[in-house]
């Protein structure tokens, strides 16, 4: 398989242009107390409810580090097959703002803990591509400043700062806005799988930096700019296809590119510069003489790796290869850590109700789960983590329809039923009189009634159009009230025809 | 390494610290015999000699994660010019 993936051309006035994206992603880690401090990183607390006297920088106070941070971040590296060093350090990034009690904020600038990795996405064409990880960094974040509450005040929380992020630096690889947001949905679902960050975009646990510029095809790089927090995925493709377009139309009317830091508007779908700080680039890095270096052995490292799950990539290979599910299915499926569990829940229990082998129900079940089962999700406006049906009963519904007891229509019937209601499935099968008809006996009286009012179809099939069974196996079928079972009918019919 | 006086101006904005302006050429004079005292270090053939991140021979000590810390709004607001709502209140930040 070797799709290439589609390229995305800004077609300007004077000839085409290409785009380049860079993404740096914040991730909140998660962890119970801050990077170097012992308060609470709970989201929604009482303002500066969440403050020790470290985060607040109060005079003498000294950081020291926390454990799990990391290790969190060690084993984000591990999952984004990237180079583990085992020696770091940490810098101060100083700049000078209300909610940044410190004047500076501790970060990794020339030793980071997680060097050089990979990401390998898919695209809706069905290429594959792998984007570059420049290197992940640990930092703390900064606090909340509300400006709109008090006529002249601006007020600030101090819950969020000193709480642990993981800057994740990509290399400038994207060269579409698709690329870009393929990117952030599979570090998203990295993140969510290893439970080193909640993904959560809403909450702000997760937010991207995207840089772009654009060029001729295959010329050097143009200059960047950099759109700050952008919070969801699709707020970064759409901020990158403005920002690529309002670049090419500068350079096209014989300006030049700023290299700047801009807002993306999600109202306005547009980016605006962010004017004010002409000296905020200058952040004067140095290592900070409170911390000493980061080291840690092979140990850690391996402990880090063993404690890993099973990684999406890994993860839909197997749904593939040995559970012989469709390509699509998979993807789908291991998008995201919840439908993946359920999915390998479902079919726990349907191997334990039929005793069959996986490989011969994971792709009925797969195929099941998304059309039909999401089909109902879907029109409630719900997720799989607020299914009213639980893989077991799920399992249950699907057995019957494997053993014959009831039709695949029924089935439908059946579903609506326990969506609903959340009824056994049996129950209401036998409420509502929908097993098949496999009894040879009843059906075969039907197929001779069958045979003998269809005259015609009979010597079209004796003649060679064995075609037509379809349409006699539709007739019995109609005869049962949907009741009989289409397989046994087919065999009896053959039988009959071919005997006579 | 040398600094002159429009670089003291900015370090000084950068730092938020008011330095008026006939303070600044002393300053950079200042700060450039500094500059010049830690660069006699340069003299010495360092090539062989680890770099020093720290005058105590001990490793980073690491802390497990257990919350053991926070709860004390009021004594972390107790010294704030302004306060308002149990937020720090600040003059207004006008982006």
């Amino acid at each position: 398989m070797s799709i290439a993936p589609e390229s995305y051309i800004v077609r300007g006035a004077t000839g085409d242009w290409e785009i380049v994206v860079g993404l740096e992603v914040h991730a909140q880690v998660t962890s119970k107390a801050k990077l170097f401090s012992g308060a609470s990183t709970t989201f929604g607390s009482e303002p500066n409810d969440n403050v020790s006297l470290v985060d607040a920088a109060f005079p003498g106070m000294l950081p020291v580090i926390n454990a799990e941070c990391v290790r969190q971040a060690v084993r984000t590296g591990l999952a984004l097959g990237a180079r583990i060093n085992r020696y770091s350090r940490f810098d101060r990034k100083n700049y000078f703002y209300a909610d940044l009690p410190q004047g500076y904020q501790i970060s990794q600038f020339s030793d980071p803990i997680v060097g050089e990795g990979e990401v390998h996405v898919e695209l809706a064409n069905g290429a594959s591509k792998a984007i570059g990880i420049e290197r992940l960094h640990l930092e703390q974040d900064a606090g909340k400043s509300i400006h709109d509450q008090h006529p002249r005040m601006t007020l600030v929380d101090l819950n969020r700062s000193g709480v642990a992020l993981m800057e994740i630096v990509s290399k400038p690889d994207m060269r579409t806005p698709e690329e870009a947001g393929a990117y952030l949905k599979k570090l998203r679902t990295l993140l969510r799988y290893i439970g080193s960050c909640d993904g959560n975009m809403e909450q702000g646990s997760m937010r991207a930096d995207v840089n772009v510029s654009v060029r001729r095809p295959g010329a050097p790089f143009g200059t960047r700019c950099e759109i700050k927090n952008v919070n969801s995925v699709r707020f970064v493709m759409q901020a990158i296809e403005y920002e690529a377009q309002r670049q090419v139309d500068i350079i096209e009317a014989g300006g030049t590119i700023d290299q700047e830091t801009r807002l993306f508007d999600p109202n306005k779908g547009e980016t605006r510069s962010m004017r004010s700080k002409e000296d905020a680039h200058d952040y004067r890095y140095f290592p900070d003489p409170d911390l000493l270096p980061l080291e840690f052995d092979e140990d850690f490292i391996e402990a880090a790796r063993q404690s890993l799950p099973e990684l999406p990539d890994a993860k839909k290979a197997r749904f593939t290869h040995e559970w012989g599910l469709a390509e699509h299915n998979a993807a789908t499926l291991v998008g995201e850590k919840e439908s993946a569990d359920w999915f390998e829940q479902l079919i726990d229990e349907l191997v334990a109700k039929t005793g069959q082998p996986i490989a011969k129900i994971a792709a009925k079940a797969s195929n099941w789960m998304l059309s039909d089962l999401y089909g109902h999700l879907n029109k409630a406006g719900q997720n799989i983590t607020q299914c009213p049906i639980d893989p077991a009963r799920s399992a249950a519904l699907l057995a019957l329809v494997l053993d014959g007891t009831i039709s695949g229509s029924a089935a439908k019937d059946v579903l609506e039923d326990m969506f609903a209601t959340g009824r056994d499935p049996l129950v209401i099968v036998e409420e509502k009189g929908l097993k098949q008809v496999s009894d040879t006996g009843a059906l075969e009286a039907m197929a001779d009634q069958i045979i003998a009012a269809n005259p015609t179809q009979v010597e079209q099939y004796k003649a060679g159009k064995t075609k037509v069974i379809g349409f006699l196996v539709g007739q019995v079928m109609k005869e049962s009230r949907g009741q009989a079972n289409p397989a046994v009918v087919n065999e009896i019919l053959a039988k009959k025809l071919g005997s006579s | 390494m040398s600094v002159d006086k429009a670089t003291v101006e900015r370090i000084a904005k950068l730092a938020r610290i008011r330095i008026e302006d006939h303070r600044l050429a002393p300053l950079a004079g200042e700060l450039n015999q500094i500059l010049g005292w830690v660069e006699q270090l340069s003299a010495v053939d360092t090539d062989q000699v680890k770099p020093m991140t720290s005058v105590v021979d001990h490793a980073l000590y690491w802390r497990d994660d257990v919350i053991a810390d926070g709860s004390k709004r009021d004594e972390i607001l107790a010294n704030a010019p302004a306060a308002e709502f149990g937020f720090f209140a600040v003059p207004k930040v006008i982006e």
